[in-house]
C-alpha cells in the first residue's frame, strides 16, 4: 500500500524486537469482545488513478459557480485567487507544519501570523487581532462571549440585519450560559433602531456592516449610544473586500470587530474551510480568543515571534478558559495573508472598487426589469430585490436555465414572510454578458 | 556563547568550525535567509495583481467611502513569491522529517487529497447555491458520514463542526439537550485528571461545572474513584480512548456500564481514534458520542494550525438532538435540512439544539479525508492502526533501557515517557527536546498529560519506515547518553543550529506586541 | 513589629490594625516563574477567606490569589500593572497585590504564622 512503508519482513523484524509473536499481542489492553475479527464493511483499498476517477465522477455532478453567471453571496463571496496563493500554501513547509509550539523550527508560520494579525488589525480599523477562528459566524459568537466578560454582563443585542446563520449560531453558543439575547426582527429595509434596546444590563450589541441585506450605515451613533450604557459594539462583517471601500468598524468607535475572510485567498469549497477574523481594542486583549502570536527576540538577541498570552487558553486555563478553541484557520489565514499582499494598498481598494461598481450595474440592470425593486439605498457588492413571484422559485428555474441568480433570502429566514426577496452578489469576476443574462433571464422568468 | 561553542566542540570533534564572530554582509547564513516583515518591504507604485479599470457608477456607499491609507505594503508578485517561500523555510514539517508529536498524529498527507480538493466541482461551488446543482457535495458529505458511521459504529453523525474542539462543543451540547429534553437538569461532567484542556474548557461552555477523576499508578482512570462520583446529577464522562497517556481503557466496558446505570451519557474524545480504525468501534464499548480529527486519522493537512474539521458521531438515542445542517436522502437526491423549518417539514423526528457555524462543514477537508479512507479502504484503515501501534511499541522497545517509559506494556498509537531518567542529569524535559531541534526532529509532544513529570509524549505514526525510525531512535540514545555523560552544554543552550535560539517568552507576554506598526505612528484613521 | 500570616495556597497576609496587606509568598513566585500579568481585584469589592481575589500569571501557568480573610478592597497595587516582575523581585514586600479592611479578626487564628509556614514548605519537599 503506497501510503504505507513496512514490508512484511519490516513487520516481522520489528516484532522481534518488541518481543511478540504478532501485532494483536499488542492490542491486549483492548476488551476482546471488541476486537473485529473480519474487516468492516466499506471497500477495500484502491489505487490513486481509480480514487482519482470516482472523486471526479462524483465533482463532476455539481455545477461549478465559474461555469455560470453567478450572483450567489449572502456571506461567502466568489473572488479571483491569484495562482500564486494557492502554490505557496501548498509548500511542504507550510502545508506539513504543526501549530507553531516549537517556535525556533515555526518562525515561517509564526512570522505569518505575525503579518496576518497586522493586516487584519489595519483592514478593520482597531488595535489588535487575534490568529483567526473557524469562521464570521463563530468569530461572532466568541465575541460575545468576550463582551460578556470584559463587562460583566449577561445581555445581547443582535441586529435584524445579522447574517441569520451568525445570529444562529450566537443562540446556540450562548443557549446553556445564563445569557440573554435580544435579537432585532430582520431588517431587509435598513432602517431598524437598535438603540432603544440598549439598557444598563446590555453587555454588546452586534451589527453588521454591510447588513445581511447588503444596507451600509454609519455606526458612529450606534457605538456612542452603547458606549454610554457601558455597552461594547462588536460590528460583523460578512465580506471582508468591503474594508477597502467603506469605513472601517474601527475607524466608527466598534469594540470588536468580527469577520468572515474567505474572500481573500480563499475559494468558495462549499461553504468551508473558511477563516474567522477577529479585532479588539488592545486594553481587551486578555480577555480575547483564540491564539496570539507575538513578537520578542532569542537569546541571541535576534527578533523572533512567539504565540503568546496562553495562560487564556484551555491548555492552560482549562475549565477558566476564554474558549475551548485550540486551533486556528492556519491555512486558510496564510491564503489570506499572501493574497492580500499581492494586491497590496492600491490593489486592495482598486479591487473592492470594481466589485462595488459592478454592484451599481447589476443593480441598475435588475431595477429597469418590470416588477422588480431594488430595495437598497446604499450597497457594496450585494443588494436585496423585491420580485413578484416567490424568489425560491424564481431561483430554481433560472438555475434551469445555467444562471444561479443569487440566493432567496427564505433559504435563510423560511419564516420571516420575506419570501419575495432575492439577494444579488456581484465581485470582480461577474463579467458584463453575466449581467445581461441575469437581466434576460430574470425578465424572461418573470413575464 | 561559551555554551555554543563547548557543544561545538564537544559535540562533533570538528576542527575546521567557522570561527565564532562569523557573520556575513548579507545577514543570511547560506540557504537560511533573514526575512524582514512585508510591512518592511513594501513601496508606492509596485502591484503584485493586474485589474481592469473600474466602470465609472454613482457610487453608492452613501458617504461611508473609506479615507486615507490602510498601511499595506506594494509589492510585485516576484517579490511577495520569493518572501513567502524564504519565510517558509524556517518551518519544520512532516514532508521534511519525523514529527513525533503526540496527541497530533503528524501523519503523511498524501498530495492526491489536494488535487481533488481543488477540482472545480467541489472548490468552485458555493454552499447556498440551489440544492439540484450541488448533489456531488451533497454526495460527499454523505459518503463521508457513511464511511465514520460504519468505522464508529455509531449510527448519527453530525458533519458540521470546524475542528476537535468545536466537535466536543457539538456533542457535549447534545448530550445536554437530551437530558433537558427529559426535564433532567444534571450539572456535573466528570473529566479524568489526564485530560486534554478542551474538555474541561468544552464542559463549562456548555453550563456545566467539571468534576475531576484520578488517574491509577497504570495510567488508567480510577473506576472506584469514578464509581464513587457517579449520582443522578452527573450529566456525562469525558473520556478520551486510546487515552493521552497512549494506553487503552482496559475497564472501559465496565465505565460505560457504570455511567449508563446512572442515566449519564458516556462522551469519547476521539483524538486518539487512529490507533483502533478498522479494528475497535467506539460503539461497540458503549460510548455514545465521540468526535473525530480529522486531521489526524484521515491525513487533512494540519496546515500550520488549522483548519481542522471534527464530526461527531452519536448513539441513535442522541442523533435527533444533532445540530443543523445534516443531509437526508429523498426522492429528487439528496437534500440539506438546514433550519427549523426544513426539520419540521422532514418530519424526522429532530429536535437540533441550534447551529454551530455558518454553511455545511468543512467541505474542503471532507474531499481530503474521502480521497485517504478511499485510497486506504477497509484492509489499509485496519493496517493504518496496526502499524501505528507498532511503530510506537518497536521505539518503546528500542528506548526502554535509556528513557523511562511512565507505564509498563504495551502501549498504543503512541509511547509515553516521563523523566526520570534525566534525573541528576541537570537536563529538563524541554532542554532534551530543544537539542532533539539540532539533531534534526521535531521534538516530541512535552509536558503533556500532566500527570506525568516532564512527560514525552512520542508518535510515530503509521507514516514512518522502520530505517526513519532507526536514525531517530539512535539520536533519543545517543541524547539520553550525552545528558547521563554530564554533557548538559548540548541541552541547556539548545537549540544552537535551529532559524533561531530560545526565545524569549516572558518578555513576550509581559510587553505583548502583536502586530507590527510603523516606525512613527501614523495619526489614526478617524 | 507587623504581624504577618500565611496560608496553605501560599498567600501572606500582613495585620496594620484594621488593615490587611495581601501577596504572595517568596516560594510560590518561585515556584511559578517570571510573573507576566496580574489580574487585581476591584477597590471596593467585598471577598470572603478562601474566595477568588486575584490571578497571576506566568508564560506557561496561571493561578488564583485567594483572599486568606474576609474584608473590603481598600487598595490595589498598580505598579504591577506595568511591572509584573516586581512579584518576583520582592514577593513580600513591594510586590504585594491588595490591601483590605478586616471584617473579622478571628479567621486570622486560621492561618500560619512564619514559623509555621516555614515548617510546612519544608514538609513539602
Amino acid at each position: 500500500m503506497r501510503y504505507l512503508p513496512h514490508t512484511a519482513e519490516d513487520r516481522r523484524a520489528m516484532l522481534q524486537v518488541i518481543g511478540v509473536d504478532a501485532v494483536d499481542d499488542l492490542f491486549v489492553d483492548v476488551p476482546r469482545v471488541a476486537v473485529l475479527d473480519d474487516l468492516v464493511d466499506l471497500p477495500n483499498h484502491r489505487g490513486e488513478l481509480a480514487v482519482d476517477r470516482a472523486l471526479t465522477a462524483i465533482a463532476a455532478k455539481n455545477t461549478p459557480a465559474g461555469s455560470v453567471p453567478f450572483f450567489v453571496g449572502a456571506g461567502a463571496y466568489r473572488h479571483h485567487v491569484p495562482a500564486a496563493v494557492d502554490h505557496l500554501i501548498q509548500r511542504s513547509e507550510f502545508l506539513t507544519a504543526y501549530t507553531p509550539y516549537q517556535p525556533e523550527i515555526s518562525q515561517g508560520t509564526l512570522q505569518v501570523l505575525f503579518e496576518f494579525q497586522t493586516q487584519v488589525a489595519l483592514l478593520t480599523g482597531m488595535e489588535v487581532a487575534n490568529a483567526s477562528m473557524y469562521d464570521g459566524a463563530t468569530a461572532c459568537a466568541e465575541a460575545v462571549l468576550m463582551a460578556n466578560r470584559v463587562t460583566r454582563r449577561r445581555r445581547t443585542v443582535l441586529s435584524g440585519g445579522l447574517h441569520p446563520q451568525y445570529r444562529s449560531v450566537v443562540e446556540t453558543q450562548s443557549k446553556f450560559l445564563d445569557g440573554e439575547i435580544v435579537a432585532g426582527a430582520p431588517d431587509p429595509q435598513g432602517d431598524e433602531n437598535l438603540a432603544d434596546l440598549i439598557d444598563d444590563d446590555t453587555a454588546c450589541v452586534v451589527a453588521q456592516n454591510p447588513t445581511f441585506f447588503g444596507h451600509l450605515h454609519d455606526l458612529r451613533d450606534l457605538a456612542a449610544a452603547c458606549h454610554a450604557k457601558g455597552a461594547l459594539l462588536v460590528v460583523a462583517v460578512a465580506e471582508t473586500v468591503s474594508l477597502g471601500a467603506v469605513t472601517p468598524p474601527g475607524a466608527m468607535g466598534a469594540d470588536i470587530v468580527v469577520a468572515e475572510g474567505q474572500s481573500l485567498g480563499n475559494a468558495l469549497n462549499f461553504g468551508g474551510p473558511y477563516l474567522g477574523l477577529f479585532a479588539a481594542r488592545e486594553k481587551f486583549v486578555r480577555q480575547m480568543p483564540g491564539r496570539l502570536c507575538g513578537e520578542t527576540v532569542d537569546i541571541e538577541g535576534r527578533r523572533g515571534y512567539v504565540l503568546t498570552l496562553s495562560t487564556r487558553e484551555q491548555h492552560i486555563r482549562r475549565e477558566k478558559a476564554t474558549s475551548n478553541i485550540c486551533t486556528n484557520s492556519g491555512l486558510c489565514s496564510l491564503a489570506f495573508t499572501i493574497h492580500l499582499s499581492l494586491l497590496g494598498e492600491d490593489g486592495f481598494k482598486h479591487l473592492a472598487e470594481l466589485n462595488h461598481a459592478g454592484a451599481c450595474e447589476t443593480a441598475e440592470t435588475l431595477a429597469g426589469i418590470p416588477g422588480v425593486e431594488v430595495l437598497n439605498g446604499t450597497f457594496f457588492n450585494e443588494f436585496t430585490v423585491r420580485l413578484p413571484k416567490p424568489a425560491a422559485e424564481v431561483v430554481d428555474t433560472l438555475a434551469t436555465q445555467g444562471v444561479l441568480a443569487g440566493v432567496p433570502v427564505s433559504r435563510l429566514l423560511p419564516d420571516a414572510g420575506l419570501d419575495d426577496l432575492l439577494l444579488v452578489a456581484t465581485t470582480e469576476t461577474t463579467e458584463a454578458d453575466d449581467i445581461t443574462a441575469l437581466g434576460r433571464a430574470l425578465e424572461g422568468v418573470l413575464s | 556563547m561559551s555554551a555554543r561553542s563547548q557543544a561545538h566542540s564537544a559535540g562533533r570533534g570538528v576542527d575546521n568550525d567557522a570561527p565564532e564572530t562569523m557573520t556575513t554582509h548579507s545577514g543570511h547564513r547560506g540557504l537560511q535567509m533573514e526575512e524582514p516583515l512585508i510591512f518592511e518591504m513594501g513601496s508606492t507604485g509596485r502591484t503584485g495583481v493586474d485589474l481592469p479599470p473600474v466602470p465609472e457608477v454613482a457610487s453608492k456607499l452613501g458617504g461611508l467611502a473609506r479615507q486615507g491609507e490602510i498601511g499595506l505594503p506594494a509589492l510585485s508578485e516576484p517579490q511577495v513569491v520569493r518572501h513567502y517561500v524564504r519565510v517558509s523555510q524556517k518551518n519544520y514539517a512532516i514532508d521534511a522529517g519525523l514529527y513525533p508529536l503526540g496527541s497530533c498524529t503528524m501523519k503523511h498527507n498524501p498530495r492526491l487529497n489536494e488535487k481533488v480538493a481543488r477540482l472545480p466541482g467541489f472548490s468552485d461551488v458555493h454552499p447556498l447555491q440551489p440544492q439540484s446543482t450541488v448533489q456531488g457535495a451533497l454526495e460527499v458529505i454523505d459518503t463521508v458520514a457513511h464511511w465514520l458511521i460504519t468505522l464508529t459504529g455509531l449510527p448519527g453523525v453530525a458533519m458540521s463542526p470546524a475542528a476537535g474542539a468545536h466537535g466536543e462543543l457539538t456533542g457535549m451540547m447534545a448530550i445536554r439537550a437530551a437530558h433537558e429534553a427529559r426535564g433532567d437538569a444534571r450539572k456535573r461532567i466528570l473529566v479524568p485528571d489526564s485530560a486534554h484542556g478542551t474538555n474541561p474548557a468544552t464542559a463549562v461552555l456548555c453550563g456545566y461545572q467539571v468534576d475531576p477523576v484520578p488517574s491509577l499508578a497504570n495510567g488508567r482512570i480510577d473506576l472506584e474513584a469514578l464509581k464513587a462520583k457517579l449520582d443522578d446529577d452527573v450529566a456525562a464522562i469525558m473520556l478520551t480512548n486510546p487515552n493521552t497517556c497512549g494506553l487503552f481503557e482496559d475497564q472501559i466496558i465496565e465505565v460505560a456500564e457504570a455511567i449508563h446505570a446512572v442515566g449519564a451519557y458516556f462522551y469519547c474524545d476521539g483524538a486518539n481514534f487512529n490507533a483502533i480504525v478498522g479494528k475497535v468501534r467506539p460503539g461497540d464499548l458503549g460510548i455514545d458520542v465521540m468526535h473525530l480529527n480529522l486531521h489526524k486519522t484521515f491525513s487533512t493537512p494540519h496546515g500550520g494550525g488549522g483548519p481542522g474539521s471534527g464530526p461527531v458521531v452519536m448513539s441513535a438515542e442522541l442523533t435527533p438532538f444533532a445540530p443543523l445542517p445534516y443531509v437526508v436522502k429523498g426522492a429528487d437526491g439528496l437534500r440539506l435540512v438546514e433550519t427549523e423549518a426544513d426539520q419540521a417539514a422532514a418530519g424526522d423526528g429532530g429536535q437540533a439544539y441550534g447551529r454551530m457555524r455558518s454553511f455545511h462543514g468543512q467541505m474542503g477537508m471532507f474531499v481530503r479525508a474521502l480521497a485517504f479512507m478511499m485510497s486506504h479502504g477497509a484492509d489499509g484503515l485496519r493496517l493504518v492502526a496496526e502499524d501505528s501501534v507498532l511503530n510506537a511499541n518497536y521505539v518503546l522497545a528500542r528506548l526502554k533501557d535509556v528513557m523511562t517509559p511512565a507505564y509498563r506494556g504495551p502501549c498504543m498509537h503512541e509511547v509515553l515517557f516521563d523523566d526520570s531518567f534525566l534525573k541528576d542529569t541537570g537536563v529538563t524535559t524541554l532542554d532534551f527536546s530543544k537539542a532533539m531541534i539540532d539533531e534534526g526532529f521535531h521534538p516530541m509532544t512535552v509536558y503533556f498529560p500532566l500527570i506525568v513529570h516532564g512527560a514525552m509524549l512520542t508518535e510515530p505514526t503509521e507514516s514512518e519506515s522502520k530505517e526513519s525510525m532507526d536514525v531517530f531512535i539512535d539520536t533519543l540514545r545517543g541524547l539520553a547518553a550525552d545528558a547521563k555523560a554530564g554533557d548538559t552544554a548540548r541541552f541547556i543552550g539548545a537549540p544552537y543550529l535551529a532559524p533561531r535560539r530560545r526565545l524569549d517568552e516572558t518578555q513576550a507576554a509581559r510587553k505583548p506586541r502583536l502586530r507590527w506598526t510603523p516606525e512613527a505612528p501614523a495619526e489614526a484613521a478617524e | 513589629m507587623s504581624d504577618v500570616r500565611f496560608t496553605k495556597d501560599h498567600e501572606w497576609v500582613r495585620i496594620e490594625g484594621d488593615t490587611a496587606t495581601v501577596g504572595i509568598s517568596e516560594y510560590a513566585q518561585e515556584q511559578l516563574g517570571d510573573v507576566v500579568f496580574v489580574e487585581l481585584p476591584t477597590v471596593g469589592a467585598d471577598v470572603e477567606a478562601g474566595g477568588d481575589a486575584a490571578v497571576v500569571e506566568s508564560v506557561k501557568a496561571a493561578s488564583e490569589v485567594y483572599a486568606p480573610i474576609g474584608g473590603t478592597i481598600v487598595e490595589v497595587n498598580e505598579d504591577l500593572e506595568a511591572t509584573p516582575g516586581l512579584v518576583n523581585e520582592s514577593a513580600e514586600d513591594a510586590g504585594w497585590f491588595w490591601r483590605m479592611e478586616i471584617s473579622d479578626a478571628d479567621e486570622l487564628e486560621e492561618l500560619m504564622t512564619t514559623a509555621d509556614y516555614k515548617a510546612f514548605l519544608e514538609g513539602l519537599d
